[in-house]
């Protein structure tokens, strides 16, 4: 590589590098200066931890991302590695339509849930009928977690399917002639082969379910979750120093998450779609 | 794979399709709703566009900027982006691996702390707060990531350097070999990054909301204005707008990041 190259390939990297440092860095910096400002000084970055209000949101924040991951990791696991092992009739029209609602916004998302579980959703019609009760769950937490597990399951899908079209068919083969049984297959060997996709996925949908506030905001305000926290400070009290300082905080806990996952995943996974 | 149809299988099969239903049948619903005389009264209350066509005149002011927005955004990311993904694939050492890691940062850090750091920042710059543009800055900072790695995920596939390096010792100075060599070996990773920016572009609400002003409302955002304030059919109807756009783009982008590695066979 001579001299006039590096040249070149420092003018190219120059537009995104000055555009992310003056619109991101620099801004984010600044928010950084005013979260510490506010009546209650640096302080209001322990608020978080300190004051109950504030903690019950990001325990039940954290708490309701941990669900929302665990249970799309179970779910798009087990079908994800069904679509892989099976080929049947109408199979790819299946895998169409499971990844069909990749990319809908949070508040296209917040919509569905009331289509399924809101006052007259698809939900409480079936109940109603078959025990003469309506189980309305759209405008609570409940709503939120299966409003987050709706966004998660397509992209998680994709990540499985995409990992488990990789694992060698003759590993399990030797398993199964030495005598292992379906269940010590799934553990021994599907399990640890898909670890790292199943690290990576899980990681975009507990940053997803953490910062996303678009399926809250459609669903109910008075869901206690933090990004809702954040937007009513600023918005309503127009206490930008304390939302500053909350959105920092549940900044730093998801980029950490996801840096977590990244080195015990092995790779340089990131947001993937 | 054998044609191995076990009890196992079926309940696997039932388990996915029950998956499937979970996903599918909201929108459905949703669809039918838009096109349903009275919701509350069912289908039988008879077909109709006319809420669609309501839409249609009070909200197609927000489909028109959020397309002149996404379009926007797109250039922007290809003008930033692709050049950035190839300096990133030429160059491997720390200081490349730091800045790869920097930039997918906007997607970590939750849009409402990015929207608050770009109004606290920028909020007060003459008409800027007013203007789309300000939308448009935090639609590039979050779709930014999502072209680099694209765009890097072909590149890394590729042998740049042995094409490269064949095309400069024929003479070739570095802007024809980065237009000539390295461009047409990326398309497919410009065309999947390019939907995905546009698909996510039209869709983005945690910052837009904070974002925006009256004189600026994105579609999500009106359809969050819709969801919240108007009768249900009107808002499947213009959930039904938004699926007639993003539809094509998701079917589109499907399609693009299926069939991998043509740009390696070449």
């Amino acid at each position: 590589m001579d001299r006039h190259d590096r040249v070149a390939l420092a003018a190219l990297l120059l537009p995104a590098a000055t555009v992310f440092v003056a619109f991101f860095l620099i801004p984010l910096a600044r928010l950084f200066a005013i979260g510490g400002s506010g009546p209650r000084g640096w302080s209001a970055y322990a608020a978080v931890l300190v004051e109950p209000r504030y903690l019950w949101s990001l325990v039940s924040t954290v708490a309701l991302a941990t669900a929302t991951t665990v249970a799309t990791l179970a779910v798009s696991g087990v079908s994800g590695v069904f679509l892989v092992r099976h080929r049947f009739p109408g199979r790819d029209l299946l895998v169409a339509m499971l990844t069909l609602p990749l990319a809908f916004p949070g508040v296209v998302i917040g919509f569905m849930v009331i289509m399924l579980g809101g006052r007259q959703g698809a939900v409480p019609e079936i109940t109603d009928a078959l025990f003469g009760e309506r189980w309305v769950f759209a405008y609570s937490m409940v709503g939120l977690f299966v409003g987050y597990l709706y966004f998660s399951i397509p992209r998680t899908i994709l990540t499985v399917m995409a990992a488990a079209e990789k694992i060698d068919p003759r590993i399990e083969e030797a398993a199964r002639s030495l005598g292992a049984g379906p269940l010590r297959r799934v553990r021994d060997v599907i399990v640890p082969a898909l670890r790292p996709a199943l690290f990576a996925a899980g990681a975009i949908c507990f940053a997803t379910a953490m910062g996303a506030f678009g399926t809250a905001f459609t669903l109910a305000t008075k869901i206690n979750v933090l990004p809702m926290v954040i937007y009513t400070e600023f918005t309503l009290q127009a206490n930008v120093a304390m939302a500053a300082a909350l959105s920092f905080v549940l900044g730093a806990i998801t980029w950490a998450v996801l840096a977590a996952a990244r080195s015990a995943s092995g790779s340089t996974v990131a947001a993937a779609g | 794979m054998r044609p191995r149809r076990s009890a196992a299988f079926w309940a696997l099969l039932a388990f996915t399709l029950a998956v499937c239903a979970f996903l599918v049948v909201p929108v459905a619903m949703s669809m039918l709703a838009g096109m349903t005389r009275n919701y509350f009264v069912g289908w039988r209350s008879g077909l109709t566009l006319d809420w669609v066509l309501k839409v249609w005149t009070d909200y197609r002011h927000t489909v028109g900027l959020s397309l002149q927005i996404a379009i926007a955004c797109l250039a922007c990311t290809l003008v930033l982006g692709v050049p950035a993904a190839y300096v990133l694939a030429r160059r491997s050492n720390a200081f490349t691996r730091a800045v790869e890691e920097l930039l997918v940062m906007p997607v970590a850090v939750p849009g409402l702390a990015t929207a608050l750091a770009l109004i606290v920042t920028f909020g007060g710059w003459g008409d800027l707060r007013r203007s789309w543009l300000f939308i448009l800055i935090g639609h590039v900072l979050f779709t930014l990531p999502f072209m680099v790695r694209s765009v890097l995920a072909v590149m890394a596939s590729i042998d740049l350097r042995t094409l490269e390096e064949g095309a400069r010792s024929l003479g070739a100075g570095f802007a024809q070999r980065f237009f000539g060599i390295v461009l047409p070996n990326c398309r497919p990773g410009i065309v999947a990054g390019s939907l995905m920016v546009v698909t996510l572009s039209l869709g983005e609400f945690n910052m837009t909301l904070l974002l925006h002003t009256p004189l600026t409302p994105t579609l999500p955002v009106g359809l969050a204005d819709a969801y919240a304030s108007l009768r249900i059919e009107v808002g499947s109807a213009y959930t039904l707008v938004f699926f007639v756009i993003v539809v094509p783009l998701l079917v589109a982008l499907q399609r693009a990041s299926r069939p991998r590695g043509r740009g390696a066979a070449r």
